[in-house]
């Protein structure tokens, strides 16, 4: 017989739960003025890791500025940016160990370049050329890599969630002691990935990170056309998971949650639900103007809750950072990125020939033919095919 | 050398793969202790542990995303989609994953050791719901291997090459032949190649091509035809992609002649792929149009099964129009 039958918790009279049912609090830590509450417990945090925090932080801003420019420029043709978003992303991964497998949506690329991804790697990424990692065979901002344990991005919503699952999974049979860490929107949580995910970590005890930027918007639908529930917080629980909400917009917050999030899956073999409360302060994409669904008020009342100042008052307050050595920071990445640029496209594209490389672990005669007749052909046109035409 | 079904021999696979290889994991549902709604997993939790062979959550999308996670950190993965007509929920992880991670990410990731299991097809009063052949839905993306035995002997050497292959592979399982089936199968550890056709019986007038089940309905059909006279080739594609073009061209420039067969419906199906190909490759040999007998295009129907399959009768019939054009 099957367990759950044997209940023996009843009553008598009809009586109905609601999503009030379950109070679910948000951890918050930093105060708008950069001071911590009182009565808060800290994450464990030094100098050198706040100061690596910040770093990033500054460096994904001015990223995202400076390429939303190149896109509207021409230059890329697309970007995402994870503008207010910071916290979330960096508080959580510098919760991690570098080996931990982070399988991301698309808006973390604080969480590469945290990890060490280089300006040089964003920008052969960005425009397709030969160094990319990628090959040039996806769009900007879909990175991955190996050496740092980041896996590929796909533009797939939430097939990375159960993904994440067998990667968490993987890691316990290999007696690793490392977790997955599983980014995803609060609207990717509609998509069935999610709950089969979710459920399944729960069921065969993986030790995985499920870490949701609850961000306000699916590209223009609020999360009130998203979901009636209480968040996406109250499906943890539900799967029988840790769970806790925190402010997304809260360094220390985010990374008091994930470390002890990290620890308990270790230790439990367990998953983690982690719902980070915070606001995208950009549009969803290039391709996307937030006018047409929310009010500049709405922006402008978000702003005043702008993660990375919040975080940057506090190392002011500790110490750990002076004004002007903020301002020469975002100097020197301002022109390390434009130089970056500047370099990456005139990098020439991948070889034609890479066109059939990793279909399969070796290309089959057909790819080889198909590749052969491709080539005949562009050398009859090659004023039709300028990237391939004079590198065949 | 033993006597034994093609759900023996499946199973004689599996647990020689996870033998020579501890990273390998065999999950579904219904796979663990049960060992599985046919039992081809049976006997597998016992002998490797509840770690290596268990039950997950009924979701196929679920399946499928977890078997390419734990594929891409170093696993062997080998999940069990119960039935071929419940992979559509993991459609999006076969395709838009599985079969694109190495690519996507310029192999710095991959899912190669990678086998979705699944039986398929029909003739066991199964309806519309026990017994599609959706072959074809993955013969179209590129970076999938899609593999179909027609007897015990090639389903160990094919799942055993399958298994091991560096890609994900779709093997799909003549359903009809689990039982039905027996035959002699080697004993111990041997890979059948993927990307070959074989030549099950030569002849000169006539090629018909199938896989899986539809190989014992090319036999009958091509000892119909011997009877009047006319002298069948038989190939077993055995793996739809990659196929293996030249093995079906060299017979059809030799026969003249192609018929091919499949349980599917006949638009869309894979024998539309074969016939465009094979009109390409041996245009000038060809003595009459290139034949296919195949589903009807309809849902697989449950009191009309019958007349529904491909037949060796209707396969016949399309022989002698064939060799009479």
């Amino acid at each position: 017989m099957s367990k759950a039958t044997l209940n023996t918790d009843t009553v008598h009279r009809v009586g109905f739960l609601d999503k009030a049912s379950l109070h679910i609090p948000i951890l918050r830590i930093l105060q708008a003025d950069g001071t911590t509450y009182e009565t808060a417990v800290l994450p464990v945090i030094d100098e050198t890791l706040a100061t690596k925090i910040y770093d990033t932080c500054v460096f994904t801003r001015v990223l995202d500025e400076r390429m939303l420019g190149a896109q509207r420029q021409g230059r890329i043709s697309f970007y995402m940016t994870c503008t207010g978003e910071e916290a979330a992303i960096v508080g959580s991964v510098a919760a991690l160990d570098q080996e931990d497998v982070i399988l991301a949506q698309y808006r973390e690329h604080a969480a590469l370049r945290y990890r060490g991804f280089t300006t040089e790697q964003f920008m052969n990424q960005m425009f397709s050329n030969e160094k990319d990692l990628g090959k040039g065979r996806q769009m900007p901002i879909h990175y991955g890599s190996a050496a740092l344990h980041y896996q590929t991005i796909s533009s797939p919503l939430a097939t990375q969630i159960p993904q994440a699952t067998g990667v968490g999974y993987s890691l316990k049979m290999q007696g690793k002691r490392k977790v997955a860490v599983c980014y995803f929107g609060e609207g990717a949580a509609s998509e069935g990935d999610f709950h089969a995910g979710l459920n399944m970590a729960a069921v065969l005890k993986c030790p995985v990170i499920f870490f949701c930027r609850n961000n306000g918007y699916a590209i223009s639908t609020p999360t009130e056309e998203q979901f009636a529930g209480n968040g996406i917080a109250s499906r943890g629980v539900g799967y029988g998971m840790h769970t806790i909400r925190v402010d997304g917009n809260d360094m220390l917050a985010v990374l008091a949650a994930t470390q002890q999030a990290r620890a308990y899956a270790i230790e439990h073999n367990a998953p983690v639900l982690i719902e980070a409360m915070t606001y995208r302060l950009g549009a969803h994409s290039s391709s996307d103007d937030p006018s047409g669904y929310r009010s500049k008020d709405e922006e402008a009342k978000w702003q005043q809750h702008d993660p990375v100042k919040r975080f940057k008052l506090w190392l002011i307050n500790k110490g750990w950072l002076a004004e002007a050595d903020d301002v020469k920071l975002h100097e020197k990445y301002r022109e390390e990125v434009l130089a970056a640029v500047k370099v990456a496209e005139k990098i020439p594209v991948p070889m034609l020939d890479e066109i059939i490389e990793d279909v399969y672990d070796k290309p089959t005669p057909v790819l080889k033919k198909q590749l052969a007749e491709l080539k005949e052909h562009i050398k009859k046109y090659p004023q039709a095919y300028p990237k391939s035409a004079g590198r065949l | 050398m033993a006597e034994m079904n093609m759900l023996q021999a499946v199973n004689e696979a599996l647990s020689i793969a996870m033998q020579a290889d501890e990273r390998m994991v065999v999950f579904g549902e219904d796979v663990g202790h049960f060992g599985g709604v046919f039992r081809a997993t049976s006997g597998l939790q016992e002998k490797f542990g509840r770690a290596r062979c268990f039950n997950t959550p009924l979701t196929e999308q679920g399946i499928a995303g977890f078997a390419n996670g734990l594929a891409s950190n170093g696993m062997t993965a080998v999940a069990e989609i119960q039935f071929a007509d419940y992979i559509f929920p993991a459609f999006d992880q076969i395709v838009n994953e599985a079969a694109k991670f190495r690519y996507r990410s310029g192999n710095e990731f991959n899912v190669g050791s990678l086998v979705f299991r699944t039986p398929y097809g029909g003739g066991i009063a199964g309806g519309h719901y026990h017994s599609q052949s959706p072959e074809a839905y993955f013969t179209q993306t590129p970076g999938l291997k899609v593999v179909v035995p027609r007897n015990p002997e090639q389903a160990k050497g094919l799942l055993l090459a399958s298994i091991r292959d560096k890609n994900p592979v779709i093997f799909f399982e003549p359903k009809r032949l689990y039982r039905a089936s027996v035959g002699e199968v080697p004993a111990g550890d041997y890979e059948i190649e993927l990307g070959k056709a074989e030549v099950v019986r030569e002849g000169k007038d006539i090629t018909l091509v199938a896989w899986g089940a539809q190989m014992e309905i090319l036999e009958k059909a091509a000892e119909m035809a011997a009877k009047e006279g006319i002298s069948c080739e038989v190939i077993d594609l055995r793996t739809l992609a990659p196929w293996d073009i030249d093995t079906v061209a060299d017979s059809v420039k030799k026969t003249g002649r192609l018929l091919i067969n499949h349980e599917a419906p006949l638009t869309g199906g894979f024998a539309g792929e074969i016939a465009a190909t094979i009109q390409q490759e041996c245009f000038l040999y060809l003595e009459s149009p290139i034949s296919r007998v195949c589903g009807l295009d309809t849902p697989y129907p449950l009191i009309h099964e019958k007349e529904y399959m491909p037949d060796a009768f209707k396969t016949f019939e399309a022989i002698k129009a064939s060799v009479t054009f």
